[in-house]
Formats: structure tokens, C-alpha cells, sequence
């Protein structure tokens, strides 16, 4: 079994109209054992910029406390918040000074620009950016992911449907791998509010339907 | 005091808490010709005299101002030398800076990181301060930004300054003439003026090098300019002035 099937994970980030989507599952299983149900692998780094990390746990957890570090430091020293495609840059940086010994993760980068431009990019192991326009998936369920996203997604999405159309993406990926699922955390971010929504996956479509209004209910009072 | 006991050792504190070195290396400051640095409301201009040993000198193959990054210059006062190696450092600075984040450096960090290289040669054994004061100019986010770095490693943020020779002079000249609303040409028809009063001799294109930053946040220098000695008298400098503005 591979490295970076260990551990089982899926992330997605998905980019809407002036706001951004980031969705992971909560699965933390030891190959086929589940050990926890309710894992956190996306990060807020700062107001708008999001970080999801897939992969082997202890790396992800690892890098994501470098990566805290050096982006409190960058804070302290020039007095603002880093921006996302810096970030991505930081990240690829620090990735690749690993390249004969790396971290077995895969990082998905989240974040809103200047003027509120949705950014987002993910990257392989040692640093090889890829930004896209439109989604970015990394993970055990990658593959079931690209073919969820693509045929579900649509270009200038408000939040609310944003919101949707991740979550379904999502949990339909995840249904075809045994390595990931147990629910998602999702964060959809616009400007100045970011709202974050937990399901537990029940395999109910009509609890999931329900879980879903009720999610749109509280976003629709927030935004 | 008893402090000329002290003053060969850089790492050893004198009885009245001096650093005699770093003063040493001021006074050597002190002795280099003047330059000056003026910030306006849309940018930043710094200048110097650039006197030459002797007229067989090709003043064409020395460069006092020089730039760190596209958006940031740098003058000095004191040893040439020093200013070569701090500008080499400086620039790999930037440019590391650039590699990690991918955006070009902010002034006041290259302006920290400099002036903790100064710091560190005030701190080590078996090396001396750096005999340079730099004037760093530069156009970023924050606008237009000028600092003054010391051999000590102690760096301000001034409106006007000017270091060297001249600089009691030079200053009190400044502090009539800077207004805060200043625009970038007014700023460097002030640091012309203010370069011409303690100058020995005729100023002209080519005993001066001037550098300029702008709006468009690229830094340049201005080319040298040949004038005739007729009018500069005249006009007291007004024509080269002039041509600097249309150059502008």
C-alpha cells in the first residue's frame, strides 16, 4: 500500500463568485481500521487564506505547524497578512527543500486575493504548483473527485450554491472509497464572513437532503 | 576619558558606554562626500557629488547610486568599497526574498535586513564596522519610502536627509525648504539647490549623479548631462534644472 494511502483522505476547493468553497472528509483510519471520525485537515491560516492537507496525518500535521510558524513570523515582521498566491509560494518552497526526503502530503491552498479574487492551487509532494481556475481536488478519492466536480461544476456560483454543489461533490466521491468519508467539514468563504458547516454522512439521502436545507437556512442569515 | 584604551577593540563597551569604533566609523561617514535623499508626495529622489581624484578619471565607470531591486536605489557617504560589498549583499537579499515569496521585497525589510548585516560586523571578532551611510529610496505599497542606514545597524525613516561632508549645512537647508505636499520635481530641483551649496567648484552633469523613483516604481538614474558653464552661472543651475525636469 502506498504512503499516502495510509492515513485515506479527500480535500476539494472549488471556486465561486467572489467567494471560495473548501471541503475535506473526517475520516483518520490506520489502513483499514477508523480511528477517529471527526479529523480536521483544512486550516485557517488567516482570515482569507485556507489550507487543506491530505495525505500521511503526521506530515500534514507536521507541515501545517511549519507553515503557522513561518506565517507568524512573516506577519510580525511586515505588519500584514500574507497573501494566497505568496502563500502557495512559500508552501512550494518549503516542499521542495524536502525533495530527497519529503513530506508525503499534498497541500490545497484556499485563499481570497486583492480586490476579493478567489484563489486556489494545490501541489504534489515536492512543490510542482498547479493553480486552476475553476477546482482543485487532492486525496485518496482524487479520482472519484475530478469526475464529481466536473460534471457538477458551473462557472460564478453565489455562495449558497457553491455551498451545495461542494458538499455533493464531495460526499459522492467518498462514497466510492472505503479510505475516506464519515462526513465533511466544509468552509465557504466571501469577503469578510466565513461560514463553516459540519455534516455527519448517514447514508440517508434524505437526511442528507434535510442537513442541507437546514445549512441553507443558516447561510442565507449569515450572508 | 579613559575611552581611547577602549577604542581599538570593537566588542569591548568603553567606561562611558560608547562603541569607540562605530564613532570611528561615523567619523569616517563624516569625511565622505555629501549626498542627500528627499522623499515627495509621489516619490523619492537621492543625490550626490561625485568629486573625482583627477580629471583622467573616466567618471563614466563610477556609479555612486546604485539600484537593490527594480523599485529600490541606494546612496552612500564614506567608503566605496564597503558600499560595493553591503550592495551585494543586499541585492542576494532581495532576490532571496523574491524565490520564497514570489512578490519583490518590501523597502523597510530589505532595509532591516541590511542594516542587520551592518550590525553583525559591530558584533563579531576580528572585524570592523562597515565606514558607509547608506540612504535607501525606494517606491512599494506603502508608498514612497527613504531611510538612512548607520554603521551601527541603526536605521531611520527621514523626509529629507543628508550625510557627508556638508551635512550640518545640507540639513538646515533642507528643513527651510521640504514641504510635505512636494512634488517629485520640485524635490529634485530642492536636492540640486541643496547639493550646490556646499560644493567646491562648478556643479555640473557631470560631478553629480542623481537617482529617482517615481509613481511607476521603477528606479533610474539620470543620465549625465552636459551644460554649458555660461549658463549654469547665470542661472545658478536653473538650466540643468531644467533639463532634468524635461528628462523627468
Amino acid at each position: 500500500m502506498s504512503i499516502f494511502e495510509y492515513n485515506g483522505s479527500a480535500l476539494i476547493a472549488m471556486v465561486g463568485k467572489n467567494c471560495f468553497a473548501i471541503a475535506s472528509d473526517r475520516r483518520l483510519g490506520v489502513q483499514l481500521q477508523t480511528i477517529a471520525t471527526d479529523f480536521q485537515r483544512i486550516y485557517k491560516v488567516h482570515d482569507r487564506l485556507f489550507l487543506g492537507l491530505s495525505g500521511l496525518a503526521t506530515d500534514a500535521q507536521t507541515l501545517y505547524q511549519r507553515l503557522v510558524f513561518r506565517h507568524k513570523l512573516y506577519q510580525l515582521r511586515e505588519e500584514r497578512d500574507m497573501k494566497p498566491e505568496t502563500f502557495a509560494n512559500l508552501v512550494s518552497a518549503i516542499l521542495y527543500e524536502k525533495r530527497f526526503g519529503p513530506y508525503f502530503c499534498q497541500p490545497v491552498i484556499a485563499g481570497l486575493g486583492d480586490e476579493d479574487k478567489p484563489f486556489i492551487c494545490t501541489m504534489d509532494s515536492i512543490g510542482a504548483k498547479e493553480l486552476a481556475k475553476d477546482f482543485v481536488v487532492a486525496g485518496t478519492a482524487s479520482e472519484s473527485l475530478y469526475g464529481a466536480c466536473e460534471s457538477m461544476f458551473k462557472e460564478g456560483m453565489e455562495p449558497e450554491e457553491l455551498f451545495e454543489t461542494v458538499s455533493q461533490a464531495l460526499l459522492s466521491s467518498v462514497d466510492r472509497d472505503c479510505l475516506s468519508g464519515w462526513g465533511g467539514h466544509v468552509y465557504v468563504v466571501r469577503e469578510n464572513t466565513d461560514v463553516r458547516c459540519i455534516f455527519k454522512h448517514d447514508h440517508s439521502d434524505m437526511i442528507l437532503l434535510r442537513s442541507i436545507k437546514y445549512i441553507e437556512k443558516e447561510l442565507n442569515m449569515l450572508l | 576619558m579613559g575611552d581611547s584604551q577602549y577604542s581599538f577593540s570593537l566588542t569591548t563597551f568603553s567606561p562611558s558606554g560608547k562603541l569607540v569604533q562605530i564613532e570611528h566609523a561615523l567619523t569616517a561617514v563624516g569625511s565622505g562626500q555629501t549626498s542627500l535623499g528627499i522623499k515627495a508626495a509621489n516619490g523619492v529622489v537621492i543625490a550626490t557629488e561625485k568629486k573625482l581624484p583627477s580629471i583622467l578619471v573616466d567618471e563614466t565607470s563610477v556609479q555612486k547610486i546604485q539600484c537593490l531591486t527594480p523599485n529600490i536605489g541606494v546612496v552612500y557617504s564614506g567608503m566605496g568599497p564597503d558600499f560595493r560589498v553591503l550592495v551585494r549583499k543586499s541585492r542576494k537579499q532581495a532576490e532571496q526574498y523574491h524565490r520564497l515569496y514570489k512578490e519583490p521585497i518590501p523597502v523597510t525589510q530589505l532595509v532591516r535586513e541590511t542594516a542587520a548585516v551592518m550590525q553583525e560586523f559591530t558584533q563579531s571578532g576580528g572585524v570592523r564596522p562597515f565606514g558607509v551611510s547608506l540612504l535607501v529610496a525606494g517606491y512599494d505599497d506603502n508608498g514612497p519610502q527613504l531611510y538612512q542606514v548607520d554603521p551601527s545597524g541603526s536605521y531611520f525613516s527621514w523626509k529629507a536627509s543628508a550625510m557627508g561632508k556638508n551635512v550640518s549645512n545640507a540639513k538646515t537647508f533642507l528643513e527651510k525648504r521640504y514641504t510635505d505636499d512636494m512634488e517629485l520635481d520640485d524635490a529634485v530641483h530642492t536636492a540640486i539647490l541643496t547639493l550646490k551649496e556646499g560644493f567646491e567648484g562648478q556643479i555640473s552633469g557631470k560631478n553629480i549623479e542623481i537617482g529617482i523613483i517615481g509613481t511607476d516604481r521603477k528606479f533610474r538614474q539620470a543620465p549625465a548631462l552636459t551644460l554649458s558653464p555660461f549658463s549654469l552661472k547665470l542661472y545658478g543651475g536653473v538650466m540643468l534644472m531644467r533639463k532634468m525636469t524635461f528628462w523627468l
